[in-house]
């Protein structure tokens, strides 16, 4: 039976881990390979890389850390951040990332997902969206790596994850904005409403602080992994903690 | 010990690349079956569909010199499914190095298609050196759409909407399904048992 994924994310700014608050006031928390491979050795089931500083400054992920990156773990790994070509996108693969997640990007150009699906496969694309609840309806927001460039974008959350699908994208990551970085739970709502439509693996991310928080969202939501950040990076859980927990809870994760 | 492993400019064989170096075992990437000359073994990785990975490997000479090889063979992920006869997905003709079909996978209640992260393997063939050190249980990662159905020369399963070869071995002849470069120690263990001297 599969497993339910979990999956670290790491922020990268300037080749450093860094960890915001709701996308706001960023903290140095670590060097790359150095909290890869400790995640990796923890049992962490994939990891994801995103660097937040690159769309916005229309710079690309460079693809020498992606490199580095590979070396050192033996799980799959996702590499985000400006990829805003195929080209870019190939570099990130070569390099030995697992997958690319595209997010403001797509929304600038959403046949860039068919482009990627085509060349790479579906298997290798993942549409990653930020989403927060304004005035009724969740809908996607650009950018959300700068706050001086972040913006709203007029596409219903769950429109765009409909439409990504139909383009090719092989799987969804669900940042719910209103949640990142302050540990008070997954938006269960909001991904359970994701489910119903997501063909595709879908991966909650914002929220977690406890273990009750990825019970609850794999159980509720119905998703088939979770992203975490701070609660990781600042040892509140570790993975073998919450692992174990996750089993004796009735969640299949892999330990 | 010497590993071929076959380049067909498919992305991500950095991957398989990397996991060949942190076992210290030496590889030459090898674009046509002469690259391959000074090795003892070969390692197939794939990625992408059936159609363009035949295609890419028959202008290489591979397709011939994979029917004809005698050292053991390897195949990984897609390239555990080219050793078979025939795949539905690009309505082609595989190596036919071992009988059957590579199918559509229906997952039906298991999650969504296509079959997509960590699974366990079950009901090994305990004798097959590859499984060395391998237990009942262990999981692996899996990344895939199409499947071979179980047949006689399965030596591991796992379940997704029904039984799935996740490993498979007729004489010299062997495949993983998921991508043992991606499955932590598992992994690690079962190419460790391919590079290292498991026919």
């Amino acid at each position: 039976m599969l497993a339910r994924r979990i999956i670290p994310c790491l922020d990268v700014r300037d080749g450093r881990v860094i960890k915001g608050v709701q996308f706001r006031g960023h903290e140095d928390v670590g060097d790359i390979e150095d909290m890869a491979g400790r995640y990796a050795r923890q049992g962490a089931d994939e990891l994801v890389f995103y660097d937040i500083s690159a769309s916005p400054s229309r710079r690309t992920v460079d693809p020498e850390w992606v490199d580095r990156v590979a070396r050192v773990i033996d799980i799959p790994f996702c590499v985000a951040g400006g990829i805003r070509s195929v080209d870019h996108a190939r570099a990130r693969l070569f390099a030995g990332a697992d997958k690319v997640s595209i997010n403001t990007p797509a929304l600038e150009n959403p046949a860039l997902i068919e482009a990627l699906a085509a060349e790479f496969g579906s298997q290798c694309v993942v549409v990653g969206i930020d989403s927060r609840m304004v005035k009724g309806e969740w809908l996607c927001y650009r950018n959300t790596g700068d706050p001086g460039k972040i913006s709203v974008e007029p596409k219903r959350m769950l429109d765009w994850i409909r439409e990504a699908i139909n383009r090719g994208a092989g799987e969804i990551v669900l940042n719910c904005m209103d949640r990142d970085g302050v540990r008070k739970g997954y938006d269960v709502q909001q991904l359970a409403a994701a489910r119903e439509l997501c063909s595709v693996p879908l991966i909650a991310s914002g929220g977690a602080g406890a273990g009750e928080h990825f019970r609850d969202v794999f159980e509720i939501s119905g998703v088939d992994g979770v992203l975490a950040a701070s609660v990781f990076h600042k040892g509140v859980i570790t993975i073998p903690e919450l692992k174990a927990w996750l089993l004796a809870e009735g969640v299949k994760v892999r330990v | 010990m010497t590993t071929a492993l076959i380049d067909t400019s498919t992305a991500n064989i950095a991957s398989v690349r990397y996991a060949l170096e942190r076992l210290d075992a030496p590889y030459v990437l090898a674009c046509t079956p002469a690259d391959a000359a000074g090795c003892d073994r070969i390692l197939l990785p794939g990625v992408g569909t059936a159609g363009v990975a035949m295609a890419r490997l028959d202008q290489s000479g591979w397709v011939q010199a994979l029917r004809l090889e005698v050292r053991p063979v390897l195949g990984v992920c897609l390239g555990m499914q080219l050793l078979f006869d025939y795949s539905l997905e690009s309505e082609c003709a595989l190596l036919g190095l071992i009988p059957g079909r590579v199918e559509q996978l229906d997952p039906g209640e298991d999650g969504p298609w296509p079959h997509t992260g960590w699974n366990t393997l079950t009901d090994l063939d305990l004798s097959d050196p590859l499984l060395r050190g391998v237990n009942e249980g262990e999981y692996v990662y899996f990344v895939h759409g199409f499947y071979a159905p179980v047949g006689r020369y399965a030596i591991a399963r796992t379940r997704y909407g029904g039984p799935v070869t996740a490993m498979v071995r007729r004489g010299h002849v062997a495949g993983c399904q998921f991508h043992p470069e991606c499955s932590a120690g598992t992994g690690a263990q079962i190419l460790a048992n391919f590079v290292k001297g498991a026919s």
